[in-house]
């Protein structure tokens, strides 16, 4: 695919108002299994799951809130799930 | 406010959410929306196309007011291989009333304008605040605890969407299963009225709802689709929950698949992107629908799973708008017996089961599993392809005599046991 666009830039479409004190979505870094975490990497649609050398990282910034990691996962991967505080995340403007 | 007691509280300014709202205040009940988006419509993502019917009953002629996009006047399917399509196009021609007309639509700016009518007539708007609990008091519920601020209410209902952690954390409904959600991931990209018109072939007000099978989800179930709207596009993927992983594309890339198809990148060619989203569409029909009431609460819109996706057609915001209606005149009825007891409430199941969104489900029940089948989405764009690719391809050479070759072609992917199996779950289905 030639043209594809960079999902970061993608998320630079969008207005964010990031919580940095409180993270809605917190993932379970012990788990191990490479099929699961496969699944949730290609399944966000912001591609904030990292899997790289063995380690998953993820963080909440640029998040979506669509809670496709969280019924993908079955509570595996992903620890708690929750909506942002009021305000907080993505404002669509055109939705 | 902690003081105060509602009639009702809703949680969610979404279409079911308002709808309920609105029909409540015109009753002159006391009512509350709280969302927490900044303004209602800024978590909203749809397709979208509404059918009008149900909003129709609620403000009719709001179309005349309301900031929708252009009204559908064109349909198209396409079946998608990696490299070809084939397109169905169909233009009824026949005018559409008020009740019959469908419009493509951003939520956004949609919900926006549909909250400030509620404003109009005396819905307490409270945007900016999460819901994070229901109050319970013995069995019932009695009101929301929004960040440790608590409101009361006769009456909760519940319009927070497909995520609905809310009508899970009391029972109503269990998690989402992967098979019964699919992941929506959508692009708006401005591209200015004139050129929209010249690429999609349309006039005026008139727009194009067109909806994919085939090689944006590279096989897996789902979908792609295209909206026109004023002056940009929606255009997106929606792709069935369980078959991620199945193959190695992710979501994001079925979507830039989608856009980089030979077909499709010339009608985007050049358009300024305005937005990234994603959502979740409930899909599992009608065996998906949880309990809709208990003791001083209700379940409306895509909470309540009021979704049926076609494949040719995608509803879901004129069952919300439905249910949020119906919901508003169970609540009006309970009000008046001052009975808001599970038996009470229970006349909203009751109207449910009468109305539109049943019937429409429940003839659909099926469906879900013909989705299931992967040959619809493998097979059946490829079988397309190659029939066509023989039918103008010229080359001189001796033909092969079509149905020949189609029945060969078709042989060679499914057997005629399995190609019976596909035909009866496609009978049952619709
Ligand atoms: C990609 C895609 C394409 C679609 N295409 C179509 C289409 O073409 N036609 C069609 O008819 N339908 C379509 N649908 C389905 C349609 O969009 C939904 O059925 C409809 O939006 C449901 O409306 P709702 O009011 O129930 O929920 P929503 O619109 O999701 O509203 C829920 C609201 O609740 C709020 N909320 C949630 N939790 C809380 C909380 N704890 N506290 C406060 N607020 C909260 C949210 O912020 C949101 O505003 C599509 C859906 C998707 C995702
Ligand atoms: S909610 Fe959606 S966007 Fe956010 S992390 Fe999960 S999958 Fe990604």
């Amino acid at each position: 695919m030639a043209k594809k666009v960079p999902v970061d830039d993608k998320l630079g479409y969008n207005n964010f108002h990031t919580d940095e004190s409180y993270a809605h979505i917190e993932i379970n870094s012990d788990f191990k299994d490479e099929e699961e975490i496969r699944k949730v990497v290609l399944a966000c649609p912001a591609e904030l799951y990292k899997y790289e050398n063995g380690e998953l990282a993820f963080n909440h910034e640029g998040c979506l809130e669509c809670g496709t990691c969280r019924v993908v996962s079955g509570g595996k991967v992903v620890k708690s799930w929750n909506h942002p505080y009021g305000e907080m995340g993505v404002t669509y403007m055109q939705g | 406010m902690s003081e105060e007691k509602f009639d009702a509280i809703v949680v969610g300014g979404g279409l079911a959410g308002l709808t309920a709202a609105y029909c409540l205040a015109q009753a002159e009940m006391e009512v509350l929306v709280i969302e927490r988006g900044t303004f209602c419509g800024s978590k909203n993502v749809t397709g979208g196309r509404i059918y009008t019917h149900s909003l129709e009953k609620v403000m009719p002629g709001f179309a005349e007011e309301a900031p929708l996009e252009r009204k559908v006047t064109k349909e198209r399917v396409a079946l998608m291989t990696e490299k070809g399509v084939v397109n169905i196009e169909y233009a009824s021609g026949k005018p559409d009333t008020p009740e019959t007309a469908s419009y493509t639509v951003l939520r956004s700016k949609f919900d926006k304008w549909f909250a400030e009518k509620c404003e109009e007539v005396g819905v307490m708007m409270v945007p900016g605040i999460r819901v994070d609990s229901l109050i319970k008091d013995g069995d019932k519920i009695v009101g929301i605890d929004a960040g440790g601020e608590e409101m009361y209410a006769d009456v909760v209902i519940l319009a927070d969407g497909v995520n609905s952690l809310l009508a899970q954390s009391i029972g109503l409904k269990p998690e989402l299963k992967p098979e019964q959600v699919a992941v929506g991931c959508k692009e708006v990209i401005q591209l200015g009225e004139d050129v929209i018109n010249q690429r999609f072939g349309l006039e005026g007000n008139d727009g194009l709802s067109m909806l994919v099978a085939g090689d944006p989800t590279v096989g897996n179930i789902g979908g792609g689709f295209l909206y026109t709207n004023k002056d940009s596009v929606s255009i997106g993927i929606v792709a069935t929950c369980s078959d991620i992983g199945r193959v190695d594309v992710s979501i994001p890339d079925m979507l830039e698949r989608f856009k980089n198809h030979p077909s499709i990148e010339p009608l985007i060619k050049g358009g300024l992107p305005l937005e990234y989203s994603a959502h979740l569409v409930p899909e599992g029909g009608f065996d998906m629908i949880p309990k809709l009431y208990d003791n001083g609460v209700l379940v409306t819109g895509d909470a309540a799973a009021f979704v049926i996706n076609l494949g040719y057609t995608v509803r879901g915001m004129d069952f919300a708008v439905e249910s949020g209606r119906l919901a508003a005149e169970a609540v009006i009825r309970a009000k008046a017996a001052d009975d808001f007891s599970a038996a009470s409430l229970a006349y909203y199941q009751k109207l449910v089961e009468n109305s539109f969104i049943y019937t429409d489900m429940k003839q659909y029940r099926n469906f879900p599993k013909l989705l299931e089948r992967h040959e619809i989405f493998n097979d059946v764009p490829e079988i397309a392809d190659v029939l066509f690719d023989r039918l103008f391809r010229v080359d001189g050479k001796k033909p092969v005599s079509l149905p020949m070759f189609a029945i060969d072609e078709i042989a060679k992917r499914t057997s005629a046991s399995k190609l019976l199996e596909l035909v009866m779950v496609a009978l049952d289905a619709l």
